[in-house]
């Protein structure tokens, strides 16, 4: 699905080196998650991958099936599959929640030579995707996460990866800024979404999201590299002794 | 050093060219005018509210000729059910319009010198001369003396649909100055829509009387051919508990200058002065506002929007007066310009002048580009940048464009405004 090599990225406006050699496959029906400390690059990772301005890549290369992603426009990188849910929702005023999911599902499907869905059936799906994510009509109807408090924000971006059916979706520190129950929502959404066809990259810092959206593999990236590769007890020995111990261990 | 001495005075020399209409029941207003516009002269780089603007183009004796435009939109407000009243280059076209007959108004001529128009000479000349203190607005002065025509209406109850001035451009040289005035009895109620470009140089005044209790509703959009020039001014008096509330469009013009100065003379009245304006190279659009709290707890609105890009001009000079005693005084202020390149420009002169104590008044100017990362997180979801773009410029707009109460005519604006994003992508 997912297939980074060699990925080589550095900031556009100074001579810093973020990524330095990414390599990473997820198949699809996977969860891969990937952990570790500030600055190791996973954020950079997600950016690049959708498309941000700010980033020259320098080498390697990032596919999603057959598609290199890398020659694409962010637009063009979603209508192929690609959905960022983002660490921090952006607030767009004067673009109303449902003006805005309706034309992005609709310019999705027109990139891909789809019929655009009618404004009654959009509606009736999104009423029924809405309600799971206990996502209420005035949220829908509110300006695009403005007012929107951080796990109302969260829960937006997984109705709008609900919306889009994605066949990758990158989690970028979902669960940063929420609660408990908050997490719990969110990551029922996230189960709910799990399917033979999809795959999936959480990025976090904790291991307790990955309690909740159980992951297949679980990677430890640090200074722009993936360093180790391992099963769900590798995300418990970060959360037990941190990152230290396995950094000492790859140097 | 002795300054040379100037071979013509301007101001005469712009008189030279112009015919003062004789006889009628405004003579006496019209010969007042032009005394006012000769003690004070044409508007000058050096003036106080001229500095953003220049206004030669507006002053020159003869009009610079001004290609006309050819559109393949469906005529503007052409859906609304309305009383047309139609001017070709200024000059009212009896076929083309309605029959000047509605219930509740009576529609009247300024030409029509003959007309039993008592009322009208309470109006005509008054709110403009009114509205010559403290500052001097020669261009309206030189309209009340040597307008060619314009509507008289007399508003006395619930009129049932707007009155549409349609103003055609079809002489690439037409020079053109209209005077319509307005009374409102108490409680009336009426909607007045303009549109089009009019001329290749316009000068138009609209008086505006609104007695307790009245509604006066406003939409307008000044035509979109690219060379026309166009100072227009609006001149309201607000009764207690009554409402004013205007719209303006501008899409295209090489310079427009808007004048609206509200006066609320009556507690409890409201006042709302909006305008959107989109503009793309040789584009220069001057919106001046001046608000005079004279009575308590009014409400004042203006709320204007610029977008701006290849070279074109957007300015605004906003002021909130509140007098001694206009206590309890609602004063709300606003001026935003999106900048869609390095090369658009936006100067803006918010003022609040406040002798009362007990007020709240707020004003804010804000310049800036699309926001990037609004941008970016539209595009990740799979929308077009260019669509994206135009989703965030119409947001922008938004603020203005609701001011306009009737959802209808509302939309009709939206509709232009996309319109032209489309057409002027980058």
């Amino acid at each position: 699905m997912l297939t980074i090599k060699d990925l080589h990225v550095k900031l556009e406006e100074e001579d810093k080196q973020i990524l330095k050699g990414v390599d990473l496959t997820v198949e699809a029906g996977k969860v891969h998650a990937i952990m570790g400390p500030n600055g190791s690059g996973k954020s950079t990772l997600s950016y690049v991958l959708s498309g941000r301005d700010g980033y020259e890549v320098t080498g390697g290369s990032a596919h999603l099936g057959d598609v290199d992603l890398l020659e694409l426009e962010p637009e063009e990188r979603a209508a192929a599959g690609l959905f960022l849910a983002f660490q921090y929702p952006v607030e767009i005023p004067g673009v109303g929640n449902m003006t805005f999911l309706r034309t992005a599902v609709n310019a999705q499907r027109k990139a891909r030579g789809e019929e655009e869905m009618s404004a009654a059936d959009f509606l009736k799906v999104i009423r029924a995707r809405a309600k799971e994510l206990q996502i209420d009509a005035d949220m829908l109807k509110r300006p695009v996460n403005v007012g929107f408090s951080g796990g109302e924000k969260k829960r937006n971006e997984i109705l709008q990866m609900a919306m889009l059916e994605p066949k990758m979706c990158i989690l970028d520190e979902t669960d940063s800024g929420l609660d408990v129950d908050a997490m719990k929502l969110v990551a029922n959404g996230v189960n709910a979404l799990r399917s033979e066809g999809r795959g999936f990259l959480v990025i976090t810092h904790y291991q307790r999201l990955l309690d909740h959206i159980k992951p297949d593999l679980v990677h430890i990236m640090a200074d722009g590299r993936i360093v180790k590769t391992g099963g769900p007890e590798l995300a418990l020995e970060v959360e037990n002794n941190g990152y230290a111990d396995i950094l000492s261990e790859v140097a | 050093m002795a300054a040379p001495a100037k071979n013509t005075d301007p101001t005469e020399a712009r008189i030279a060219h112009l015919t003062l209409p004789r006889g009628g029941w405004s003579e006496a207003a019209r010969a007042d005018a032009l005394a006012r516009l000769r003690s004070t002269g044409l508007p000058a780089r050096r003036d106080e509210y001229w500095k953003f603007t220049r206004p030669d183009l507006l002053t020159q004796p003869v009009a610079p000729s001004a290609a006309i435009f050819h559109s393949d939109e469906a005529p503007i407000f052409g859906d609304t059910a309305a009383l047309r009243i139609v001017f070709d280059d200024g000059v009212f076209n009896a076929e083309a319009s309605d029959d000047l007959a509605l219930d509740h108004v009576k529609i009247e001529r300024l030409a029509d010198t003959d007309a039993d128009i008592h009322w009208a000479q309470g109006v005509y000349g008054v709110l403009e001369t009114a509205g010559q203190t403290p500052v001097a607005r020669p261009l309206a002065a030189l309209n009340t003396a040597f307008a060619s025509d314009g509507v008289l209406i007399h508003v006395t109850g619930a009129v049932p649909k707007p009155i549409h001035f349609v103003y055609n451009h079809r002489d690439e040289a037409s020079d053109v100055i209209l005077h319509h005035v307005i009374r409102m009895d108490k409680g009336a109620d009426v909607t007045i829509l303009e549109n089009g470009p009019a001329a290749a140089r316009f000068n138009k005044v609209m008086e505006v009387d609104i007695a307790d209790g009245a509604a006066f509703h406003h939409v307008r959009a000044q035509g979109r051919d690219h060379e026309r020039l166009a100072a227009t001014h609006i001149f309201a008096r607000l009764g207690a508990e009554s409402t004013f509330k205007s719209f303006t469009l501008t899409v295209n013009g090489r310079l427009t200058r808007n004048d609206c100065v509200i006066e609320l003379t009556g507690d409890d009245a409201i006042a709302h002065v909006a305008g959107a304006c989109v503009g793309d190279g040789d584009f220069h659009h001057d919106d001046t506002v001046f608000v005079t709290h004279d009575a308590v707890a009014c409400e004042s609105r203006q709320v204007f929007k610029k977008v701006l890009r290849n070279g074109a001009v957007g300015v605004f000079q906003g002021k909130i007066l509140v007098k001694a005693g206009a206590q309890k005084t609602d004063g709300y202020q606003i001026s935003q310009s999106l900048l869609l390149d390095e090369d658009a420009q936006f100067l803006a002169k918010p003022e609040l002048e406040i002798y009362a104590d007990d007020v709240v008044c707020s004003h804010g100017s804000t310049s800036g580009a699309i926001d990037e990362d609004a941008l970016f997180y539209l595009r990740a979801r799979g929308v077009p940048a260019s669509v994206a773009t135009d989703l965030l410029t119409l947001a922008f707009l938004a603020e203005a464009v609701e001011e306009i109460e009737d959802e209808g005519l509302r939309e009709v604006m939206v509709d232009r405004l996309e319109g032209w994003l489309e057409r002027h992508r980058a």
